[in-house]
């Protein structure tokens, strides 16, 4: 890691160079929806339809929303496996409120305050009773799924009042999933990168004894940190729960996987230290392209986990590839 | 004999097993039987033969995420191999386990020569085993097996359910590997110190591959046992099955940063939390329910460990 940190630092040199070293990821993700794009409207125009733009792009925004909670977790250093699970208990306490007569903003809040909670008891476990993140959040994993199905017996919500469906709504044609991911991206990536706390997440990723050194109080930013995730996981929850007529009280299977996997392809480094949420958002966004782009061009969807595992690895071997050089030259 | 080593995570552990034992055999007078405790063993058997290889992976500072996706991978190859390729049962069920195994060695070889953390290269192949296995199968089951093959899953040997021998066989194997042979103490200093083991000469990048290829044939042959037990083939066998695995782990006492981990620790995880799954089942608690307990049991069992051994912790 110290290599790797050490590249970074010597890529200040050049403006461009260290444009394209730090934000080389995104680029490439960018630059391959794009030619996902061009590719299959060129075989299918119907592809560039607004309407099938705005469902690609807004069916996956809840986990970008909640894949750049996920992003600060890992740059911290720490892992969060019970995000997927957290999401359900989320969305099934957010569609019970609504049932039960509350006023809809209420139904819609009070997921992001419960999930904050949640994992501010996980993050002080992690900060102050020095458990590996992935061993807390593995344990939560059972107590929030196995509870959830406890109590709701596997049942679905139903009856939800009508303007409870938040993520059916649009302004200006625009879905507002989509509105709430790219607000949210744009707001947390220019707080990460331009205030105290933002900076700080870096620190403690890259090396958390010199973050404690230089006056950091590393285990309160830590509980921070995984409130400000939960809370996030209550905004996607927002987002996941409004979309359909029901809630059901399972997640897409492997959820969580799903979050971690958006934030790693979008350049985030599983060691801590790196990364943005834009990154991860349009790593989200390409992980839906994908799967409309299999439906465009008449390929089985039992082949799309297959693809994306593909690029992860590609991805990931890629960016190996490229610190390694990276490393070389500033050697040299 | 010192107070730490008198409190060292097994010990606690082993006494938590006896403490569930004889809780859970006050609920129900079917629990310490020697019926259920052979039909628990046969329920053990897939997640257990994962989880012993999984110690060795944890040792080495690494993960295996892939084992549920490399479980059900192997499963649809057996099927495929025998009904549609057409190969008689035998060979299809090794060539499945060779392609298992397969899949651990990419693992290995991801992980050990291109240096991608572990996490991330078996999510991605976590992704791509199951991928493969989805799209191989395109959702289809197979059935219909020949009746020798069900011995393996549902039959018995001597009295004990047949996959419960292999699973002892490989148990005792494992911990006398990691226990008492240089293969085990270059496992352990590949996790304590990566450096420190290179520059002492010791094979690091082949002993990842090996362990890697071994987590993957050990999730092969649980595909085959369950395939075997359940008399079907799908392609969603063993999602999940890897947090379980790495649950029992941890619970055994294994640190997650490497370095730390016995077999016996791993056994004792395992029977703690089939013993509460079955016997609060019995006991009339819903399975969900067991869930919850489970997570919590893991979160304060490594809270409790961590307070003995604050030092050699940090």
């Amino acid at each position: 890691m110290s290599d790797e940190n050490a590249s970074r630092f010597r890529a200040r040199r050049s403006a461009p160079a260290r444009f394209l070293s730090t934000y080389g990821q995104e680029i490439i993700i960018a630059a391959v929806i794009l030619l996902l794009f061009v590719l299959v409207s060129s075989i299918n125009p119907r592809f560039l339809g607004a309407n099938n733009l705005n469902t690609i792009i807004s069916g996956n925004a809840y986990i970008a929303v909640a894949a750049i909670g996920m992003s600060m977790i890992i740059i911290t250093g720490n892992i969060d496996v019970s995000v997927g699970a957290l999401i359900g208990v989320l969305a099934t306490i957010s569609g019970t409120l609504a049932v039960a007569g509350y006023p809809v903003w209420f139904a819609w809040t009070a997921p992001i305050l419960i999930g904050a909670a949640i994992n501010g008891i996980v993050g002080a476990l992690v900060a102050y009773g020095r458990l590996p993140s992935i061993v807390v959040t593995l344990g939560m994993l059972s107590i929030l799924r196995g509870g959830l199905v406890t109590v709701t017996g596997g049942a679905w919500i139903n009856d939800l009042p009508p303007d409870f469906h938040f993520a059916q709504q649009r302004l200006i044609g625009i879905p507002a999933p989509i509105w709430v991911m790219v607000i949210l991206t744009v707001l947390a990536f220019l707080w990460m990168r331009h205030t105290a706390f933002g900076r700080s997440l870096y620190a403690i990723g890259g090396n958390a004894e010199a973050a404690r050194a230089s006056g950091i109080p590393v285990e309160r930013r830590i509980v921070q940190v995984f409130m400000i995730h939960g809370a996030f996981a209550g905004l996607a929850t927002l987002l996941f729960a409004t979309q359909l007529r029901i809630i059901q009280s399972t997640v897409p299977p492997n959820l969580e996987l799903t979050i971690i996997t958006a934030s790693v392809i979008g350049g985030v480094s599983i060691l801590g230290g790196t990364g943005t949420v834009i990154g991860s958002t349009l790593a989200a966004i390409l992980f839906s392209t994908i799967g409309a782009a299999m439906i465009f061009l008449n390929i089985s969807p039992y082949w799309l986990r297959a693809v994306i595992g593909v690029l992860i690895l590609v991805t990931v071997l890629v960016d190996m590839q490229r610190r390694t050089r990276e490393i070389r030259k500033a050697k040299r | 004999m010192t107070l730490r080593k008198v409190f060292r995570h097994e010990t606690i552990l082993a006494l938590l097993v006896v403490i569930a034992l004889i809780a859970l055999d006050r609920q129900s007078d079917n629990f310490l039987t020697l019926d259920n405790i052979l039909n628990q063993g046969r329920l053990m058997t897939e997640v257990g033969l994962i989880a012993i290889i999984m110690t060795f992976v944890i040792v080495t500072g690494g993960i295996d995420l892939s084992v549920g996706s490399i479980l059900g991978l192997t499963a649809i190859l057996i099927g495929v191999f025998w009904e549609n390729v057409g190969l008689p049962l035998p060979v299809a069920i090794g060539a499945g386990l060779v392609a298992g195994t397969f899949a651990g060695f990419v693992n290995g070889i991801i992980i050990a020569r291109f240096r991608v953390p572990a996490l991330i290269a078996t999510l991605g192949t976590l992704a791509l085993y199951r991928g493969i296995a989805e799209g191989v199968s395109q959702a289809r089951s197979v059935r219909g097996y020949p009746e020798w093959f069900y011995v393996l899953g549902q039959g018995e040997v001597l009295g004990v359910p047949t996959q419960l021998w292999l699973l002892g066989l490989v148990a005792i194997t494992a911990a006398i590997v990691l226990g008492y042979t240089t293969w085990g103490r270059t496992t352990y200093a590949v996790g304590s110190n990566e450096v420190a083991a290179r520059f002492s000469g010791l094979p690091v990048d082949w002993t990842k591959i090996a362990i890697y290829s071994a987590s993957g044939f050990a999730a092969a042959c649980a595909g085959a046992i369950f395939v075997s037990r359940v008399s079907t083939t799908r392609s969603d066998m063993g999602t999940g099955i890897e947090l379980d695995a790495i649950t029992a782990v941890v619970l055994g006492g294994a640190s997650i940063f490497g370095g730390r981990g016995t077999i016996i620790g791993t056994l004792l995880g395992l029977i703690l939390i089939q013993a509460l799954k079955n016997g609060l089942s019995l006991a009339g608690v819903k399975s969900d329910g067991t869930v919850v307990l489970i997570g919590a049991v893991l979160i304060l069992t490594i809270l409790l460990s961590n307070l003995f051994h604050r030092d050699t912790n940090r």
